[in-house]
């Protein structure tokens, strides 16, 4: 039997990955991409959780993230379609507009 | 001892992989080793005894969210991004602040306490089946926060549209 503790140490281990993927890279595509990967490595832990626990909340809840998911990506690649639209950039570097 | 080796196959794919997707030069390769690194993830709800999830994690994920992005990219032009810095200046900083959360989540891992066991165990679900059990619970328990889901994708569908049209 697997502990707990390595599931949840994996999940964090991805999340933080994705997070220095959103912190450092300059192409806004691979940073949603990054946001994706955080929301996966919740999944991760919260269907080991549902696992260990014998309660079937946690998986419900993987819906619910799954949803939230789905429509973060098509709101997110619309912005940035219309950012293309307007502006041919996808660094986030060289988006400035709102600097004061 | 099989099912710890198993875990550290997915384990030690899994963090490779994920490391791989940030540091592509091309947002192509990188969608593609994402969707390597969600086919494990799927094998890795297998192996925690749900199924439905990981079927759904193969159909909307890796059918539905990756081909939008690869959409997405072959609307926008890569011939600069090959050539262009992958990182920010400052990546130095990032990476320090992402080690230390780390370290400060690993340090809070050891003390967790297992919460009390549900009702679901493993016998339970393999009689009334994976499906039929999560469907049951989201059908009674969670309706209203189902019917909240489905407005988030409406508000979705809607929202995409209107950002994503010609202004006329």
């Amino acid at each position: 039997m697997v502990p707990l503790q390595w599931y949840i140490g994996l999940s964090a281990v991805i999340f933080i990955i994705g997070m220095a993927g959103f912190m450092i890279r300059r192409n806004i595509i691979i940073m949603l991409m990054s946001i994706e990967l955080m929301l996966n490595s919740v999944n991760i832990s919260l269907v080991a959780f549902s696992h260990y626990l014998q309660d079937l909340r946690g998986q419900i809840l993987v819906f619910f993230i799954i949803t939230v998911a789905a429509a973060e990506a098509a709101i997110g690649l619309a912005i940035l379609v219309a950012l293309f639209k307007n502006k041919a950039a996808v660094h986030t570097d060289e988006i400035t507009e709102m600097k004061g | 001892m099989l099912p710890k080796l198993f875990f550290g196959y997915f384990a030690i794919v899994m963090i490779s992989l994920s490391l791989v997707v940030i540091t592509r030069r091309n947002p192509v390769h990188s969608v593609l080793w994402m969707l390597v690194l969600f086919f494990h993830i799927a094998g890795l709800y297998l192996f925690l005894n749900a199924e439905f999830i990981a079927a759904v994690q193969i159909i909307l994920y890796a059918g539905a969210i990756l081909v939008l992005f690869l959409f997405v990219i072959m609307m926008l032009n890569l011939k600069e991004e090959i050539t262009a810095e992958r990182f920010i200046g400052e990546w130095p900083i990032g990476v320090a602040l992402a080690i230390s959360i780390l370290m400060l989540i690993f340090f809070s891992i050891s003390k967790i306490t297992a919460g009390p066991q549900g009702q679901h165990t493993i016998e339970a679900i393999k009689a009334e089946t994976h499906t039929k059990a999560i469907g049951k619970v989201l059908y009674t328990e969670y309706l209203f926060p189902f019917e909240i889901a489905s407005l988030i994708l409406l508000i979705a569908i809607v929202g995409a549209i209107v950002l994503a049209k010609k202004r006329g």
